[in-house]
């Protein structure tokens, strides 16, 4: 578990920190691929080349929609409950599966309450009242005309992650661990526009955004978000959205928890209190140890995750392998990565792709040359803010660890924050560890 | 006479200014046309509307609407949630019920009313709503078998764990 360690074993590379963390400077240099070449020479040679059979007859006719290569199925979302009943319905995003800052639309994580409503949009509208000097209704042909913004930001609901507050590593992938957070382009009406032109009196605090759904799903958001960077989303990676991201509008609210950012919009209104709806009343008031409780937590705080190698793949030989993650904050850009091979003794600065947005995803990446023992792969997000994930003991001295292992589908608790470790063993399999 | 009024309103809507420079697209709507989708209550009971109920009036709207059979007989759980029992908060993954964890007795009003029940929500009478809440309320223990719920009573409950809740980012409001 020292940097001794790999620099003896691969000479050429520049290590800054122990078990084979390379230099990211090298992701960036010409020697890079000097360095790895001399590092694999010990590969065997390819075997000769035949043309293959799909190089032999033409292909596929091109149709309107192009569906994914079928060798791709596996790449999907995982439900909790695909036959409907009257409960819940969470499909978690395969992010070990998934590369670059763009989550797919049809991969997008959805948690939908009392299904999506199959809403025609040219009799949907959206209607802002309550204390404001003129009440207004909005069709979506009217938002349409306004001038459109768009904004790469992540929605995460409070509960992903929550398998983390288990006293014990559960066993599951990535998929399952922090499947309810992806990241698109939004493209809609910032709501200040909308608001100014209702006209919002001086007694006003709180918005309660409404959704369409039978279960009319609604959430109280305090004026100043709501004035400051929200909109009413009507494209999703430049296409109208989803039906469960909330077709044909939905609420975007940068940075905080999805559960507010209210899908199938139809009415805003404003007061002068929180509303203290059943789900900011329940689900989103976090319990704290002793039985107090967080309320109006609305941040989704700085967090990382390491998406390759992760749980469930296998590091089939010793040798050169690019760790790579995803790290967003809500409460701004991502500013630095740190990535430790050796459960968090030492720690390399890991490179940070573009673009990087705040409240996005950012995709980062640290070389590393595994040498066949043990390690204990981990990533530490810090934010312009100056806000950073807290290690696994400082977050649990605060927030508490449950006193059995849950279901990893259930929600423990919310707002889960601290490192992923992920725990390679010598025979290249990967599992759930705390260090 | 209704026609009067409602040109009444059209003049007192086109008379109050649009924002300057604002593509201003938004069609002037009267509070009375949004009543049917205007079901936000807030905890002070702003919102809540004429009825009432009591607890053995919501039982029997407990059985005739098949509330059991998704919260159970006596509203003990089933296949969701159970609306009675108080657990104490002795663990971060305590089961948070409206008895050991619920702030405001106006969210339930709120929540059946715009929710329930599952297959047809927004069907229930105002009493019935009121009854239901009576009834829910009574079977924690939080209001007395006899009590009427209304508007008036309804915002007065005093929910046992009303004092325990912490603001997280108070700057954040």
């Amino acid at each position: 578990m020292s940097r001794k360690r790999g620099r003896d074993q691969f000479p050429g590379f520049e290590f800054v920190a122990g078990n084979g963390l390379i230099d990211r400077r090298a992701l960036l240099s010409r020697g890079f691929a000097a360095a790895t070449a001399s590092a694999g020479a010990s590969l065997a040679a390819a075997e000769p080349l035949e043309i293959d059979p799909w190089s032999r007859a033409p292909g596929m006719t091109t149709v309107p929609i192009e569906p994914r290569s079928r060798f791709e199925a596996k790449v999907a979302r995982t439900l909790t409950n695909p036959n409907g009943e009257p409960r819940t319905q969470h499909a978690r995003t395969p992010h070990h599966m998934l590369h670059g800052t763009i989550t797919p639309n049809p991969l997008h994580f959805t948690i939908v309450h009392t299904g999506s409503p199959d809403i025609d949009p040219d009799k949907h509208r959206v209607v802002i009242h309550g204390l404001v000097r003129r009440p207004l209704i909005f069709t979506l042909e009217a938002l349409s005309r306004y001038p459109m913004r768009s904004q790469m930001a992540f929605v995460e609901c409070a509960g992903n992650s929550a398998p983390m507050f288990s006293k014990e590593p559960i066993q599951a992938n990535l998929q399952a661990l922090h499947g309810l957070v992806s990241c698109a382009e939004w493209t809609g009406v910032p709501l200040s526009i909308l608001l100014d032109e209702a006209g919002i009196d001086s007694r006003a605090k709180w918005l309660i955004a409404e959704g369409a759904d039978s279960g009319a799903l609604n959430r109280s958001v305090p004026l100043r978000k709501c004035m400051d960077d929200a909109m009413i989303a009507l494209y999703q990676n430049g296409e109208r959205l989803m039906p469960g991201n909330g077709y044909p509008m939905r609420l975007l609210l940068p940075g905080y928890e999805g559960n507010m950012n209210v899908k199938w919009l139809r009415r805003l209104t404003v007061t002068d209190q929180a509303a203290m709806t059943y789900q900011e009343s329940r689900n989103y008031s976090p319990l704290l140890p002793g039985g107090r409780a967080y309320k109006f937590y609305f941040i989704n705080e700085v967090k990382s995750f390491i998406t390759h190698p992760s749980f469930g793949s296998v590091l089939k030989a010793p040798g050169y392998y690019e760790i790579s993650g995803i790290a967003y904050s809500g409460t701004g850009r991502i500013a630095k990565v740190m990535v430790s091979a050796d459960g968090g003794n030492s720690w390399g600065e890991a490179l940070l792709q573009e673009p990087r947005l705040p409240m996005a995803f950012t995709r980062f990446c640290m070389p590393w040359q595994w040498d066949g023992q043990a390690a204990i792969l981990q990533s530490r997000a810090f934010d312009e803010a100056g806000n950073f994930q807290p290690t696994r003991a400082e977050f649990v001295s605060k927030r508490g660890e449950t006193k059995t292992v849950p279901n990893v589908i259930a929600f423990a608790n919310q707002h889960y924050n601290s490192i992923t470790s992920w725990g390679i063993e010598r025979n290249g399999e990967i599992r759930h560890v705390y260090a | 006479m209704l026609k009067l009024v409602a040109a009444g309103l059209v003049v007192a809507l086109a008379a109050e200014p649009a924002a300057a420079e604002s593509p201003n697209l938004g069609q002037p709507i009267g509070e009375a046309d949004i009543k049917a989708w205007d079901i936000t209550i807030l905890p002070d009971g702003t919102g809540l509307p004429a009825g009432n109920g009591n607890s053995a009036q919501g039982a029997r709207v407990y059985a005739e609407k098949g509330c059991a059979a998704c919260h159970g007989e006596n509203a003990s759980g089933g296949s969701n949630v159970a609306l009675v029992g108080r657990p104490p908060l002795d663990r971060i993954e305590a089961r948070k019920t409206i008895a050991n964890f619920w702030a405001n007795a106006t969210t339930l009003f709120d929540s059946i009313r715009r929710s329930m029940p599952w297959p047809q929500p927004q069907t229930l009478s105002n009493d019935e709503v009121y009854a239901l809440t009576a009834y829910i309320l009574a079977l924690n223990n939080i209001i007395d078998e006899n009590e009427v719920m209304n508007a008036q009573t309804l915002p007065k409950v005093k929910m046992p764990n009303r004092e325990n809740f912490i603001i997280r980012f108070p700057n954040r409001l």
